[in-house]
């Protein structure tokens, strides 16, 4: 670990402003992901910004009908909203697949979007990685690439985002909010947070530099039938595989996002209206152009299999 | 004390202590935090400095160049230990790479270095400050390729790589039914929760090590022998272990490194290996390939038997002995065994929970149960029918390739007969208790919801080892018995069981008994490993006690043969005297170890077990969850229930996690394993275990010692991920030979998801 300074931000511009003088500076917030890559040396900013004193852990209603969830909201605490619960079951659920009771307690909705790749080549700074360190290779392609993504992938990099609560987001519609250095706040579709890896993998999202998420806001529930669908190789405390967020409505129309398949929660709403043609087709459209590794392809048929799954759940649910 | 005879009445029969569920004596200060675990021994010697490892960065080449600068001058670095600068170093007996690496490097993350700070965050930092040039090497890391060009290894722990007995090739030629597959297991971790820690005081020439480590005497020769210094010169505590697994068997890094950075720094040292080290700079158990060939009469009587493995090492290592079980758990005439040694760049393998047989039942325990759908008969019916006495294929050991060997021929008994065998009763036990006449034999045909549901069966089997092992035990005049052995608590219950022994043999109890373990100042043990420990350790103390009960007859006027030692008084004849007037002022202390004739050799010596497993598959992912276990084992007396169950769960649980999710991965460019750490490397957590079920049958062993005890801490792994697999397959219809049984290797053979 480089040894770091730190200081406690009062406000989101004063945690903004600070990150601008400090171009080393890291926001931490529950610190599950960032401390760990310190511990191992895979990030190594010079200053901490600790922004748990933001004020940001509220859950309220908007004026449109949705939910503004604040930046600093623990994991544990948005599972178990009641309007969560009710409204948003499909993110709930999402939550509750991810890690450990432990984690979730501390891990907020911020620092989850903002988690970075499981993939061990990353986490090795023995092995060449063009995520940590740009230009220096991808040691997954061609060796271990089971975890890896199929889709949305690039010569240079083939990692997934491993959150699972932003799949959900991204079935939801979410947006993110921001403020920057400058004082100025914007809103960021979720589908547009992330970036594709292309050449320069080690840019995950399109936040700018000192740019501070103040909170994500979810529109206006829309009904129909939740469902979080989370394949892994042990019980608990794993990975995604494969993850399936699906909304389906009583007419068999509805959204589904992937993750463990891409960089970023992976939906493509074209696809979405072959739903109600079953899992088949719509898989097709919705992994066009998907680019496997022999060890991972049979994530493929697996998301085929779960798509199918999840949508015979859904049908015998209206029952 | 010898024990060459089979065992008589002897004080443990009274079965006062010993055969009781006991809580372990040491749980209150387990479960508080108050054990004293290697790292945390702040106390015991002042000023202690940290270090931190450097592991090498490629799998084998030379290091061209290590630029120490930077380290050298950031904050708070006292010394930095190289090979360079480390002076000359042997490497001990029981390791197969050096411990501390460079300028050659023989496996990735070997240690090449330990930075030693003020501070552990220092420490660390300044670690990542070394820059190391590497010449890379080429390497062999692919055991289906490396296995072309394999060898018999040298004959050791599992026997000679060969056995034959009668005309294989023939029977299986004229055999009506016949099978053969090919089975893998991978590479797995001990991946203990504790990880390797050590801390290191010189005083002049005199090193103490505070450690964690299961086999003290094995591990102060190997560090002796490393430092080149006199044995007598170096001391090793290890009371508490937070799991071992076989991965603390021996001298380790942590330990090497601690003592050599402690003498650099010229102050105490600790180390604990990194977590993301475990997997590559320690040992691990070796991949297998495995053929089983089975050829048998119409019947299910079979005719011919062969099992063949292959494993790799590094130059100078050992085998993963997967064949040892196949020699003697089922009968048939004609029969062959061969263990392949191929050459791998890989850190070194070396023994895991139940070597051998862990990995070797995985194999055959799968091909009797195809065997079993072959002949159209049950998996049970079919091993019961092919159950034996004798042992069907013993080889002899090759006599010593040195002329000088002054070792006495040993004499060899082909067939000997087992000292205990109920493998029948125990499948019986279990079939009734698990309701295996509820399970399905057509595959694929039950379903409960989404899950497909299946049944599987294993029978268990572990060989039964019995090791020399010393103890001293004092009696004091308040009547307290206290027993020093350098015997290892790894988890297990050996406090427990040693107190146990000594409150049955002197008359006193539980609590006027005090157990001090792990101190290599004490009588030397047969450590923990092979799951000899809890038999023999407490034979150990059999040992002594017997001396001290004589001790104690003649001081207070017994006839020792007639003495009765119980309630803390000595009794005979209308005479009871308190036990403690014996001890006088100053204490009665006796010393003796257990060593063992050729019973061993005269009987065959095992343990025995049937696994059922309930498993449910869910039908469109393919994802396994086990629902229900059940062990039924006949493993001689169980010295205390409570913590053989513990045993015997705890290995359970291993089993699921070889079956289903336990590999480590091998980078085959790289030559390393790549799920170095305990989120890639993923071994069962609770959600992942069911319920979970043991029942030991009542038995006795007068063979095996004057415990009449045998091991269950291996038994209870043997087998269970075969009845795994099996249930599996009773599910859904798929076989797999390739462990583990995750779920991509059985999508693609599902039913179509409606
Ligand atoms: C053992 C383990 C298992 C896990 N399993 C799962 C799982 O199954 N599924 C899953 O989805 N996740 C899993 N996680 C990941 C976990 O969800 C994340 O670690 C957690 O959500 C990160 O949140 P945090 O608040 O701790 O972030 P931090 O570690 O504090 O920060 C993460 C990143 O976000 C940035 N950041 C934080 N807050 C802000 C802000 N307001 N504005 C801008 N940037 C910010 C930080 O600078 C940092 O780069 C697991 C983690 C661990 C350690
Ligand atoms: S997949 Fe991406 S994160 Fe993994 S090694 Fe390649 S570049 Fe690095």
């Amino acid at each position: 670990m480089r040894p770091f300074t730190f200081e406690r931000a009062k406000t989101p511009a004063d945690a903004a402003a600070a990150a601008a003088r400090h171009p080393d500076a890291k926001f931490i917030a529950g610190g599950t992901n960032l401390l760990d890559l310190m511990k191992l040396q895979i990030e190594t900013p010079a200053h901490l910004i600790d922004v748990n004193g933001l004020g940001l852990e509220k859950i309220e209603a908007t004026q449109e009908g949705g939910l503004r969830i604040g930046a600093l909201v623990r994991n544990a605490d948005l599972a178990a909203h009641h309007r969560v619960r009710r409204d948003y079951g499909v993110l709930s659920r999402a939550l509750v697949a991810g890690a450990s009771g432990q984690l979730r307690n501390m891990a907020t909705t911020a620092g989850n979007l903002l988690q970075r790749t499981r993939c061990p080549y990353f986490y090795d700074t023995n092995q060449p990685c063009n995520k940590r360190l740009p230009g220096s290779g991808c040691g997954a392609i061609g060796g271990f690439s089971r975890p890896h993504a199929v889709i949305g992938v690039s010569d240079a990099c083939i990692a997934t985002h491993p959150s699972d609560m932003a799949v959900a987001m991204r079935v939801l519609d979410a947006t993110v909010e921001t403020i920057n250095p400058d004082g100025s706040a914007r809103k960021i579709p979720i589908a547009k947070l992330h970036c594709l890896p292309g050449d320069t993998p080690h840019i995950e999202t399109v936040l700018m530099p000192g740019e501070l998420i103040t909170g994500v806001t979810l529109p206006k529930p829309v009904g129909g039938k939740h469902i979080y669908h989370k394949v892994r190789d042990r019980s608990s405390f794993a990975f995604a595989l494969v993850s399936v967020a699906a909304i389906v409505q009583p007419d068999g129309t509805g959204r589904v996002a992937l993750g463990g398949v891409a960089p970023k929660p992976w939906r493509v709403e074209e696809a979405e209206a072959e739903l109600p043609r079953g899992a088949k087709v719509f898989t097709a459209r919705l992994l066009a152009g998907a680019r496997p590794t022999p060890e991972n392809a049979f994530k493929l048929r697996l998301v085929e299999r779960i798509v199918a799954s999840v949508l015979a759940e859904a049908k015998g649910a209206q029952v | 004390m010898k024990f060459d005879m089979p065992a008589t009445t002897n004080p443990i029969d009274q079965l006062k202590v010993i055969g009781k569920a006991t809580e372990r004596i040491d749980g209150p200060l387990k479960t508080t935090g108050t054990a004293p675990y290697a790292y945390e021994r702040h106390d015991v010697a002042v000023n202690q400095a940290y270090g931190y490892i450097v592991g090498a960065a490629v799998a084998k080449g030379r290091i061209e160049s290590m630029d120490l600068t930077a380290a050298k001058a950031a904050p708070g670095v006292i010394a930095i230990v190289t090979a360079e600068n480390a002076g000359q170093l042997d490497k001990g007996n029981l390791n197969t790479a050096k411990l501390l690496g460079g300028p050659a490097v023989d496996h990735y993350h070997q240690a090449i270095a330990l930075v030693v700070a003020e501070t552990f965050e220092q420490a660390r930092s300044a670690a990542h400050l070394i820059h190391v040039d590497y010449e890379r090497a080429k390497g062999a890391f692919d055991l289906a390729i490396a296995k072309n060009s394999s060898t018999p290894p040298k004959p050791g722990f599992g026997g000679p790589p060969d056995s034959a007995v009668g005309d294989f090739v023939g029977a299986f030629e004229s055999a009506p039914f016949q099978f053969d597959a090919t089975y893998t297991t991978p590479d797995q971790s001990h991946a203990m929760m504790e990880p390797h820690a050590s801390i290191a005081a010189w005083n002049g020439d005199k090193l103490t090590v505070w450690t964690s480590n299961q086999m003290i005497a094995w591990s102060v020769g190997d560090m002796a022998k490393t430092l080149g210094i006199p044995k007598e010169n170096v001391r090793l505590i290890s009371p508490y272990v937070g799991g071992g697994f076989g991965g603390k068997l021996f001298l380790r890094a942590d330990a090497l490194l601690a003592a050599l950075g402690a003498r650099a720094a010229n102050r105490p040292v600790k180390v604990a290996l990194q977590r993301a080290l475990m997997m590559n700079n320690t040992t691990h158990r070796p991949a297998t390939i495995q053929r089983l060939r089975l050829g048998a009469t119409k019947e299910g009587k079979l005719t011919a038997i062969a099992h063949e493995s292959w494993s790799g090492d590094l130059p100078g290592g050992s085998p993963e002995t997967a064949v040892s079980q196949t020699r003697l758990l089922y009968a048939g005439a004609n029969r062959m065994t061969a263990m392949r040694l191929a050459v791998l760049d890989l850190p070194e393998g070396n023994a895991m929970r139940a070597p051998g047989e862990a990995p070797g039942m995985m194999a055959l325990e799968i091909a009797m149960d195809e065997m079993a759908e072959k002949l159209g008969l049950d998996p049970i019916e079919f091993r019961i029918l092919n159950d034996t006495q004798v042992a069907p294929d013993n080889p002899a050991k090759p006599p010593s390739s040195d002329p000088q060997s002054k070792a006495p021929e040993e004499k060899h008994y082909p067939h000997p007969p087992f000292s205990q065998r109920r493998l029948t009763e125990c499948f019986r036990t279990g079939a009734e208790r698990f309701g295996w006449n509820k399970r399905n034999p057509v595959p694929g045909k039950s379903r409960e919801g989404h899950w497909l549901m299946g049944i599987g069966v294993a029978a268990a089997f572990r060989n039964n080892l019995v090791m020399k092992s010393a103890a001293r035990v004092r009696l004091d005049n308040k009547g307290v018995v206290t027993v020093e052995t350098d015997m290892t608590d790894i988890g297990t219950g050996s406090y427990t069981i040693i107190a146990q022994t000594a409150a049955e043999m002197m008359g006193v109890a539980l609590h006027q008994v005090v157990v001090r373990l792990g101190d290599s100042d004490f009588p030397v043990s047969c450590g923990s490993g092979g799951q000899w420990g809890g038999n023999s350790s407490t034979s150990g103390v059999y040992a002594a006690c017997m001396k001290l009960r004589e001790a104690v007859a003649q001081k207070l006027g017994f006839d020792s043969t007639k003495a009765v030692f119980a309630d803390g008084q000595v009794r005979d004849g209308g005479r009871s005297t308190p036990l403690a007037q014996a001890a006088g002022e100053s204490g009665l202390v006796m010393e003796d170890a257990m060593e063992y004739g050729d019973l061993d050799k005269k009987y065959q010596q095992s343990t025995f077990g049937a696994h059922f497993v309930e498993v449910a598959v869910h039908a469109s992912t393919g994802e396994t969850r086990v629902r229900r276990m059940l062990a039924v084992c006949a493993a001689g007396r169980i010295l205390n229930p409570k913590s053989a169950r513990s045993q015997v769960i705890g290995a359970m649980t291993m089993g699921m996690g070889a079956a289903l999710m336990e590999e480590l991965t091998v980078d085959k460019r790289h030559g390393f394993f790549v799920n170095h750490d305990l989120a890639g490397y993923e071994v069962p957590v609770h959600a992942d275990v069911p319920h979970q079920e043991v029942i030991f049958l009542d038995e006795t062993d007068p063979i095996s010692s004057p415990m009449k005890a045998k091991g269950v801490g291996e038994l209870g792994i043997c087998g269970v991920a075969a009845a795994i697999a099996n249930a599996i397959y009773n599910a859904t219809g798929v076989r797999v030979r390739d462990y583990p049984i995750t779920l991509d290797k059985l999508i693609d053979r599902l039913p179509e998801v409606a």
